[in-house]
């Protein structure tokens, strides 16, 4: 509709958000991830008993499982994000239609929430990663921190989409479907609990079709300091695609929902 | 000046709304498609006060929704402040103000920070926009609510905060669908009062509604529609001039009566209308009329004589009552 670029005029708007929020945000993603590395890496890892060439190039269970587990928080933390706070300002609060009655375009609406999106999956994936710096698996600092920005990618290689999706839902019904038949199969099978392997042929190449599994190779590998180019190259175009159209798609179903 | 092509090159200036041929239909497929304006031509001069009266589903929002650069025309010619608002859609709307009927506030932010984060979304600077807000809440009686939750206000005082963030742009143009819809009594007059006060700062004001009192009240000018058609347009007084009597004498007797006591009252009046609850007689002096009833015989069990008003001009027109 508008070329002009307008987002940024929504910065107060998220951060007045943000500052509702962030308290919350830092204390829950400082707990879980503690919880998660204890439980998952340190207890359950104690009976793992394999070598680097079962688990991808690491060292121990605890160094296999933990960048999988940030990559896959890096996921979870959008689908809250981009379900019901959407419907909610398309139909409970109406929030959106304020924003479009402003010189304001629904592009410039979409980008400024996917921009609070990949501030809040920064935030929880900094706060994810200083707890695992803790308990010693990190290889490199600049590893460390590519790995990072690859949290926000992945955050909004799903965000894009899913808000997409829950633009043009007439109501919530939906989102529990997505949350147990996407959401949680992709957490649990998408490598970042055991190695992909493990799934048997047609699985194992399902898997590595889906998204999270993208974002948990590559995370594993930087963390790791294991780095294949080739393969980190087709991650990064993987789940950038699927960032870029997940936006166009937004755009374009919010524009059909809120422009009638 | 023929064509469609003349006839929108030559708005005026200081026009702020110009359509022909106004037309706005919903649904994918022409076959299926519902057509809410069915071609309607309107023009609002600057400063005027200019109302949309029909009832639910008469067009009125959707033309608003046309107005206020949200929603796409159909065909028809639609001009906002002399722009296009399929080409000039932002800066049209940088420049209005707009209420909806559904307050879109936010409710879990203050009700300060709503009007300075509205701000922000026309790029006013934040020093400015914390002054203007503060001069608004004033404005529209919020002052000391400035840190409450909207979520605590009552409806009248959410319809008077988004009236103050319609402002926040200090908009020449100024729309409001159904401003008191669901207020009571009292709220609603302390919004009319403030819609207006801001007549003096010349602000056009258009709004629509399905009240006679407040279209009165606040336009200088309406339109009624109807079906997605203007059936006729003018001052309230015009409307009740040229569409009805000077007074009318409603007269009630029991019930099911009205309809086979009618053609007996038939001649004392210009015209009678019958309501499932009562007779309405067209008369230029009701009590006149009234006396004469009683002289046939007939005492109801309550009768009012009052001067016309809007709702008579739509049962004229329409055959039905406005609030359906």
């Amino acid at each position: 509709m508008s070329t002009t670029f307008l987002a940024p005029r929504l910065v107060d708007y998220w951060l007045t958000v943000a500052k509702r929020t962030w308290k919350g945000t830092v204390v829950s993603s400082f707990v879980v991830p503690f919880l998660y590395i204890v439980a998952m890496g340190v207890l359950l890892g104690g009976f793992v008993h394999a070598g680097p060439a079962k688990l991808d190039g690491a060292t121990s269970y605890l160094a296999f499982v933990a960048p999988g587990m940030v990559a896959a928080q890096s996921m979870t933390t959008v689908f809250g994000e981009v379900t019901y706070p959407v419907m909610g300002m398309i139909k409970w609060h109406r929030v959106y239609y304020s924003m479009i009655a402003t010189p304001l375009s629904v592009r410039d609406v979409v980008l400024a929430q996917l921009g609070f999106i990949a501030f809040r999956v920064g935030l929880v994936a900094a706060v994810f990663m200083s707890v695992m710096g803790a308990f010693g698996v990190f290889s490199s600092v600049w590893g460390v921190l590519v790995a990072w920005l690859v949290q926000v990618l992945i955050g909004i290689a799903f965000a894009a989409p899913i808000f997409g999706f829950s633009a043009g839902l007439k109501d919530e019904s939906a989102f529990s479907l997505i949350f147990r038949l996407g959401m949680i199969p992709l957490f649990l099978f998408s490598g970042a609990f055991f190695p992909v392997s493990n799934l048997g042929p047609a699985l194992e190449w399902f898997a590595r079709l889906t998204p999270l599994w993208h974002g948990v190779d590559l995370t594993r590998m930087l963390v790791l300091g294991n780095l294949d180019g080739t393969t980190a190259l087709v991650h990064v175009g993987y789940l950038l695609g699927l960032a870029c159209l997940g936006t166009w798609w937004a755009v374009h179903r919010l524009t059909r929902r809120l422009i009638t | 000046m023929s064509d469609a092509q003349t006839a929108s090159g030559a708005v005026p200036d200081g026009s702020m709304i110009h359509a022909a041929g106004l037309r706005k239909s919903f649904g994918a497929r022409p076959e299926s498609a519902v057509e809410a304006v069915k071609g309607i031509d309107v023009d609002v001069a600057k400063g005027e006060y200019f109302g949309f009266l029909g009832p639910n589903g008469a067009g009125k929002s959707s033309t608003m929704r046309m107005v206020a650069a949200v929603s796409p025309v159909t065909s028809g010619t639609l001009r906002i402040l002399g722009l296009d608002p399929a080409t000039d859609g932002p800066e049209i709307r940088s420049r209005i103000g707009v209420c909806p009927q559904e307050d879109t506030l936010d409710v879990e932010l203050s009700v300060l920070d709503n009007l300075t984060i509205y701000g922000r979304y026309f790029g006013l600077p934040r020093a400015e926009v914390r002054e203007r807000a503060e001069e608004l809440l004033e404005f529209v009686q919020l002052t000391e609510k400035a840190k409450a939750k909207v979520d605590d206000l009552s409806g009248g005082m959410k319809r008077r905060l988004t009236i103050a963030r319609s402002l926040i742009n200090r908009p020449e143009m100024l729309l409001l669908d159904e401003p008191t819809t669901g207020l009571d009594p009292q709220a609603r007059h302390v919004v009319w009062d403030r819609l207006f006060r801001l007549k003096q700062q010349g602000v056009t004001l258009v709004l629509t509604t399905h009240y006679m009192d407040e279209a009165e009240q606040l336009c200088d000018r309406l339109v009624v529609m109807d079906k997605g058609l203007i059936v006729a347009d003018g001052s309230p007084l015009e409307l009740i001039r040229n569409h009805s009597t000077r007074e009318v004498t409603e007269l009630r007797f029991g019930i099911g009566e009205h309809e086979h006591l009618a053609p007996k009252v038939e001649d004392l009046a210009e015209r009678v209308e019958v309501l499932p609850d009562r007779l309405l007689l067209y008369s230029a002096d009701g009590e006149e009329t009234l006396d004469k009833v009683r002289e046939r015989g007939l005492e109801p069990l309550a009768s009012l004589v009052r001067r016309s008003t809007l709702e008579d001009v739509f049962l004229r027109l329409t055959g039905r009552t406005l609030v359906d």
